[in-house]
């Protein structure tokens, strides 16, 4: 019950307070409220659009992310084949990758002078692609993670009363996995759904999110009481997604979950292997190649093969203050990203730990309304809650405003959903009498989630901390708040680099972009290892 | 073996995470003993400054300079705005002429004239109370690729009319006014040349003419740019300094640029960049001793080679990159800056129903 605690505290301070001083900012004018803005809203015909395209854009991509992951998820869950950790790996690179440079890697891979021989140029296409890139990982692990604990028996007992592939697939293995696809869906989903960078660079100008408008309403026009008004919007569509979301899961099947699968095997006939191939195949074309493409251009100069680049990196040819050595931005990057990991790992178990305690001890109906609260970071735009922290938490003893801490706190913020929806499916599945039989024998709250809730959710809190990682490592949405030059990042020193014209500075900011890939791969690494060792005790 | 080596990777990252917390203390025993005081600098991320001129910085004022990075330039202002009350900081650069009226307005900057500001173009001085004074300029105009043209036995533009001819059909990239500062500032431009009755028809016809936008410079520059990238247009909106910037930032400086510029015939916008002491600030002389520091050669100077725009004083010397490869023109095109506080939104929205429908 105390877990419950430490989200609400973490939230309070840095969402809620944030978010309530700018809304009144932006609302009340000489202690009255003013909404005299309304009318420029309601009366546009480019806001509906705008509002529209927000979710038709979502939904439609959301829904290509399932198609393409869920065979993928399906071999990742039942074969073991070489190379599987690496390909998994690959997969989620993407994820921390600014968007300017997504598109400078699809300019290579589908643009005029495209290798491939063939040329995609239409925005939409360009944006649903980026989607499926940035959030193929996501339904990927979330998915085969969970399917991964699917007990073997029961698909293999349906088989033997004579059902066929397909009806066992549509009748037995999909309702078992729907927690884990709803919550995929829904994190892809609203993902997408505050979709940003992705949509301002690749979608051009004929195309805007509530996001992309909140950023212009706020950063440019400051139009304050209107920006405010959508991100209400967007908190209120998130709220009531996450609501129908909730009330579609709580009847889900409940079953044991094996805590390490030993289920995998190798692909033996012809049909398994072609099928293992072809999963390494497309996640090559998906993932690999256009991260292919940003290497092979910060290696090549004038047609050759080069370093330069990577050489120019560690010279400050301007004596510039702002000068970012790769290797403060590798460390401060994974400084962040390793402290962002704890905090939303603690305030996401926590919160987990917190849901699944009222559900089963007082009502299911707490999920509905903690559930779609703890989702609301991920929608929320990053330049309001950026004003509202400058607003808010300006005082001491919270004087964070440009505190160090605040980076990975806002990185955190944004990772903790993450976290959440990764490892409730895998809690939700344990019985309860479970950890009830544990406490009657004497067990404590502390090592009842030692011993069985921990070993269990493991696999899936693994994924989970390899997203708040990687969002922080990305910083996704968080270069809104006050950067502090002295703890560059590698996000940060790519923009600088795209900042200038100069053949030096692009190659650079090619060269970097690729030690980020590598940093990234390198992290997730290291995750994975640290459950290994640690799974042998459990 | 693979396990002890996870755990020593682990131990790398757990020493950077210490060793960042580890770095202030350090910072603080270089520094000098006595307890000087700290001026913060609240500025855009474009914002830059050699080593050498910060400590000559430093040692003007007797203090520490503390420089805060904010976001683009629209939102840095908007910060400075917000935190009003309690200002972030003490000094503010980097206020352009399009958002001058809007800082004017929010009143958040005290009236100081600073040292050298006689040395200041008469041109650039748009606020005569001294609450922003004039830092830097760059002028937003045509750059195009001097190659594609050469190669196609083509003539590059030379004003903003020629645009249109036929022959420079699908040539040309711009940015989207709403979303990028350089986009806004060449919108102003055609305002300015073409009046406010008749700019919407010139981007009619520029529309018929297969112009192509993209919501950031960056975009644009990187993504269509013959010349920058892989792009397939050999004109695109950037600045006149861009070509210096080219042969700046070559492996190889070559003699001459890659790019050229078209800033003639009132085909360029002049943003100019203000700094001002913040209102609300407890160190008001050092933050006067900064102001004066800022129009000084020293630093008005090194302006040119880290943000690659002009020093707003007429007494520094440019770099000899700037004299061989960056352009200025005596008649940029001016917009009076209450004008574009009040008209800003109108021609936004009229040029996006015009151009993105």
């Amino acid at each position: 019950m105390m877990a419950g605690l430490v989200p609400a505290v973490f939230f309070l301070l840095f969402y809620f307070y944030p978010l309530a001083g700018i809304f009144i900012k932006s609302f009340v004018v000489e202690g009255r409220i003013d909404l005299s803005f309304l009318d420029q809203i309601f009366l546009s015909r480019r806001i509906g659009k705008i509002i529209w395209f927000t979710f038709w854009q979502a939904g439609v991509s959301t829904l290509l992310t399932l198609v393409a992951a869920l065979p993928c998820a399906f071999v990742f869950s039942h074969y073991r084949f070489r190379g599987k950790q690496f390909v998994k790996t690959l997969a989620s690179i993407p994820f921390v990758l600014p968007a300017v440079v997504v598109a400078a890697a699809f300019q290579a891979c589908f643009g005029r002078t495209s290798f491939l021989g063939f040329t995609i140029d239409h925005p939409l296409a360009l944006i649903f692609m980026a989607h499926v890139f940035y959030n193929f990982s996501v339904m990927l692990r979330i998915i085969s993670g969970f399917w991964a604990t699917l007990q073997g028996r029961i698909v293999e007992a349906a088989a033997m009363l004579g059902a066929g592939p397909f009806q066992v697939f549509f009748h037995v293995t999909l309702p078992l996995l729907k927690p884990a696809v709803w919550a995929a869906c829904s994190l892809v989903f609203i993902f997408c759904f505050s979709s940003f960078g992705i949509i301002l660079i690749l979608g051009g100008p004929s195309y805007s999110t509530i996001e992309a408008e909140i950023y212009r309403q706020a950063a440019h026009m400051f139009n304050l009481p209107v920006a405010s008004f959508l991100s209400l919007i967007q908190i209120f569509f998130t709220l009531l997604l996450m609501g129908i979301y909730t009330r579609f899961t709580r009847h889900a099947t409940r079953f044991v979950p094996d805590g390490e699968n030993h289920n995998l095997k190798r692909p033996e006939t012809w049909w398994e292997k072609s099928m293992v191939m072809a999963v390494i195949l497309f996640v090559f074309l998906l993932c690999v190649l256009p991260l292919l493409a940003l290497v092979i251009k910060s290696l090549s100069h004038g047609g050759q093969l080069s370093f330069v680049f990577y050489r120019a990196l560690f010279q400050n040819v301007s004596d510039s203050v702002f000068y970012i050595p790769p290797f403060h931005a590798i460390k401060y990057s994974l400084a962040f990203a390793g402290t962002a990991l704890v905090i939303a790992v603690i305030t996401g178990v926590c919160a987990a730990l917190f849901i699944r305690y009222c559900e089963t001890r007082f009502h299911k109906g707490w999920s509905s309304l903690f559930d779609p609260i703890f989702m609301l970071p991920l929608s929320t735009s990053a330049v309001t809650l950026g004003f509202g922290i400058i607003i808010t938490l300006d005082k001491p003893p919270l004087n964070l405003r440009t505190s160090i801490f605040l980076i990975p706190i806002a990185h955190a913020l944004v990772g903790f959903p993450f976290v959440v929806r990764a490892i409730l499916p895998a809690l939700r599945s344990i019985p309860e009498q479970m950890p009830d039989a544990a406490a009657m024998l004497g067990g404590s709250p502390l090592q009842i989630f030692r011993h069985i809730d921990l070993p269990l959710m493991s696999r899936a809190l693994v994924a989970g901390a390899i997203f708040a990682f990687t969002i922080s490592l990305g910083e996704f949405g968080a270069t809104i708040f006050t950067a502090r030059p002295e703890t560059p990042t590698i996000p940060v020193a790519i923009y600088r680099f795209l900042g200038q014209p100069g053949a030096m500075n692009y190659g650079q900011a090619m060269a970097i972009s690729t030690l980020l890939m590598a940093v990234t791969a390198l992290g997730y690494v290291l995750i994975e290892n640290f459950r290994k060792e640690n799974s042998e005790g459990f | 073996m693979k396990q002890k080596f996870a755990a020593l990777v682990l131990g790398g990252i757990f020493l950077c995470l210490t060793g960042c917390s580890s770095d202030a203390p350090e910072k603080e025993k270089t520094a000098p003993a006595e307890d000087l005081p700290t001026l913060t600098i609240m500025t855009h991320d474009s914002f830059s400054l050699s080593k050498e001129v910060l400590a000559a910085f430093e040692k003007a004022i007797n203090a520490r300079v503390k420089i805060l990075k904010s976001g683009d330039a629209g939102e840095a202002l908007n910060k400075a705005i917000l935190s009003k009350n309690n200002p972030l900081a003490d000094v503010f650069y980097g206020v352009d002429n399009t958002f001058l009226s809007r800082a004017v307005k929010a009143d958040i900057f005290v009236p100081y004239a600073p040292k050298g500001i006689e040395q200041v173009e008469v041109g650039l001085k748009l606020d005569p109370e001294n609450r922003l004074i004039p830092m830097d300029y760059g002028d937003v105009c045509l750059n195009y690729d001097i190659k594609w043209f050469k190669d196609k036995n083509m003539i590059p533009p030379a004003m903003l009319e020629d645009l249109l001819k036929p022959a420079y059909k699908g040539l040309v990239v711009v940015e989207n006014p709403a979303t990028s500062s350089p986009g806004l500032a060449f919108l102003l431009a055609t305002v300015s040349r073409f009046g406010e009755q008749g700019y919407l028809e010139f981007w009619e016809k520029l529309v018929a003419n297969e112009v192509l936008v993209k919501n950031g410079w960056k975009e644009a520059y990187w993504g269509e740019f013959s010349a920058a990238s892989q792009g397939s247009r050999p004109i695109v909106v950037s600045y006149a300094s861009s070509p210096a910037a080219e042969v700046f930032f070559a492996e190889v400086k070559p003699e001459q640029a890659p790019t050229d510029v078209v800033i003639e015939n009132g085909a360029a916008f002049r943003q100019v960049e203000f700094a001002g002491i913040i209102k609300g600030t407890k160190q008001i002389k050092i933050a006067q001793k900064a102001m004066d520091f800022m129009l000084s050669n020293t630093f008005q100077e090194d302006i040119p080679l880290q943000m690659f725009v002009f020093p707003a004083s007429k007494t520094a010397n440019l770099p000899d990159l700037f004299k061989a490869h960056a352009r200025i023109t005596q008649e940029p095109a001016r917009l009076d800056p209450e004008l574009i506080n009040t008209q800003r939104e109108a021609w936004i929205r009229q040029w996006t129903d015009t151009v993105l429908q």
